[in-house]
């Protein structure tokens, strides 16, 4: 197997808010303990729901935001605040919402011209313009698109535009922050099959950032589910969808809806919602809506349990 | 009897460069106790046939259809005061967007009472009563606490749930949904589905729901609508439609769908929706469809019979079993 282009092990990030002027700060556990590794060609998918701390992640890993405690080692070298620079361009992110993350004023040649701008200061402009051009054709555009503006595009090829310019660095990892939920079926599978070319010919990781489940089972190779910060269960895609152990993995599975009308499936229903991230339960996070909860599970927090296929449960399926 | 009955509905916006056609020529029959499911890609019109039949549409929209009956009202011809009579009480709808549909200004609870005293003139402490049997019936925990909060106060998943309660306040006849679940997430869409199919069986209420997930559809329509550039395309109940659609573009659109695909590369439908300016002469569909030729460039095709789904196509798909039987 090939070197990991991105080792992490124990990332973990803390926000410390304040409720009121005179109040104590508390902590918000975004991220706690996370360990994953990232191969060239492969896609890690990490799945859970709205404050599981995904997007935490995304920023950790784009070394938008330093771990609390935590090792990211990209490359073989340790991503430490201060080696950032250098270490930017081998990670780049593609945002969830084409509308918001293209600068209306630029042109689309600017755009994907400026990351090389900041970053390669030396390069000459006839140069970072050819490489634009050739990075135009490689997303799936026309040259004549070179000129335009973000508003001429639709919700798709603006997509393809962001991924052209977080490719212009030639970046080792992708980081992908739902990158097809604010689009169409019909356009999604196009983004989606773009992504696929572009991995198989650039040798791309992707972690691919989704709470689409569906979507999540087409591209991915390995899954991290995660909830509340925590990752409860990791495995191969094939380990996780066809067997779920942890039961909160197994109700996202059933819950998702299929477009099969006459399928009948069990429905787990999870009771209530997320508890607060600020409350640091001493168990299971899962514990409060489990329906498998004991009293081992609110006391003791199960660690990551399995050779590859693991889940942080006491009492896994 | 059908409950809303709409023949020919279209909807024009004024623009600055002319009128655009947001809804063309859609009819719709739903009857008490139906769940019909309308899709379709943003701008396909869903949303804008709802919003004319609730009569929520701003002044630059121009509404014209053959009919459109809910209940016995010509709802073309009914005066603002005798339609504010109606919607939010018999014909009410869920919003998108729970946070900015809520006013921020006022408690939860003062906005689901102010349903119940409008409409149904209830005192104070009767309102006070209902609120919390509809937020306990929402799944809303704790409903004495909640029905002081604000909507800043609480989650996506809870606004959501205030935002049902207002609708079914007055046990409307017909509830639309408008994307009732996609800001939430899934364990939370699967509870308020749930509880959308189960107040349909306690009240006998009719649901329109506009999606454009087809695993909700799959999961809790009976009939489906698919709409395309502001037209109906096809419409069947749920289960001849994923088996058998007959329009291309249904079939482009299952197609898509990752958990459909039997290859790595999904089946892309190329190209876009038609905007104002590239409208097609024929079929709006034909600029992206692999079946066009001449005649579905410039003749629009008409729906087809019932037992072809009403699809608006020239050479409709999986016709074998028609002809078989």
């Amino acid at each position: 197997m090939t070197a990991p282009v991105a080792v992490a092990s124990g990332l973990t990030r803390h926000y410390s808010v304040k409720e009121g002027l005179f109040s104590k700060p508390q902590t918000v556990r975004a991220l706690s303990d996370l360990d994953f590794t990232l191969h060239p060609g492969k896609t890690l998918a990490v799945v859970g729901e709205s404050g599981c701390g995904k997007s935490t992640l995304a920023r950790l890993v784009t070394m938008i935001e330093p771990p609390t405690s935590g090792a990211l080692e990209l490359g073989g070298k340790p991503a430490t605040p201060d080696r950032w620079a250098d270490l930017r361009g081998a990670v780049q992110i593609v945002f969830q919402d084409p509308y918001g993350s293209l600068n209306p004023r630029q042109r689309i040649g600017q755009i994907l011209s400026e990351p090389l701008k900041i970053n390669r200061p030396d390069m000459k402009a006839a140069d970072r313009e050819a490489r634009a051009r050739e990075m135009l054709e490689l997303v799936g555009l026309r040259p004549e698109h070179y000129d335009r503006y973000p508003h001429m595009f639709s919700g798709g090829q603006r997509q393809r535009i962001a991924i052209g310019r977080a490719l212009m660095m030639n970046p080792a990892v992708l980081v992908l922050d739902e990158p097809v939920s604010a689009l169409d079926v019909s356009i999604q599978s196009a983004i989606l099959n773009l992504l696929l070319d572009l991995q198989e010919k650039l040798d791309l990781a992707y972690l691919f950032i989704s709470h689409d489940l569906s979507v999540v089972r087409h591209i991915a190779d390995d899954i991290i589910v995660m909830y509340l910060g925590r990752a409860i269960e990791t495995g191969t895609k094939a380990q996780v969808f066809a067997h779920p152990m942890h039961p909160y993995a197994k109700a996202l599975l059933s819950a998702t809806p299929q477009a099969d009308p006459g399928g009948k499936r069990n429905r787990i229903k999870l009771e209530g919602e997320l508890p607060s991230p600020l409350a640091d339960l001493p168990g299971c996070p899962f514990a409060p809506r489990c329906w498998k909860t004991q009293d081992k599970c609110r006391t003791d927090r199960p660690p990551l349990m399995g050779d590859t296929h693991r889940a942080a449960c006491w009492f896994p399926e | 009897m059908s409950l809303l009955r709409i023949r020919n509905l279209s909807v024009d916006f004024a623009t600055t460069g002319g009128s655009f056609r947001a809804v063309d020529q859609v009819d719709m029959d739903v009857g008490p106790g139906d769940v019909q499911a309308i899709v379709g890609e943003s701008g396909s019109g869903k949303s804008v046939s709802m919003l004319a039949t609730m009569g929520l549409l701003p002044w630059t929209a121009t509404v014209t259809a053959d009919e459109m009956t809910f209940d016995g009202h010509d709802l073309r011809r009914l005066t603002p005061r005798a339609r504010r009579r109606i919607v939010g009480k018999d014909l009410a709808m869920i919003f998108q967007e729970p946070m900015s549909s809520l006013n921020p200004c006022f408690t939860v609870g003062f906005q689901v009472k102010e349903a119940l005293r409008i409409h149904l003139g209830l005192g104070r402490a009767d309102r006070n009563a209902r609120a919390l049997e509809l937020f306990d019936q929402v799944g809303i925990p704790a409903p004495e606490k909640r029905l002081n909060a604000f909507p800043h106060q609480l989650s996506g998943g809870m606004n959501q749930r205030v935002m049902i309660a207002i609708a079914i306040a007055c046990r409307p006849k017909l509830l639309i949904a408008d994307e009732p679940t996609t800001a939430l997430d899934v364990t939370i869409q699967a509870q308020i589905l749930d509880l959308l199919l189960r107040l349909r069986d306690e009240t006998g209420m009719a649901l329109i729901l506009i999606t454009h997930d087809m695993g909700v559809v799959a999961e809790t329509a009976q009939r489906v609508a698919v709409h395309y550039a502001g037209q109906k395309v096809e419409e069947q109940p749920v289960g001849p439609l994923f088996a058998s659609p007959h329009h291309p573009y249904t079939a482009a659109l299952l197609a898509a769908l990752p958990e459909r695909a039997t290859e790595r590369r999904l089946p892309a439908i190329p190209g876009v929706v038609p905007g104002q300016f590239d409208r097609p002469r024929g079929c709006l569909f034909s600029p992206r469809c692999r079946y066009a030729d001449d005649k579905c460039r410039t003749v629009p095709p008409p729906p087809l019979g019932p037992d072809l789904g009403f699809a608006r196509c020239h050479y409709p798909l999986n016709t074998d079993e028609r002809l078989a039987s």
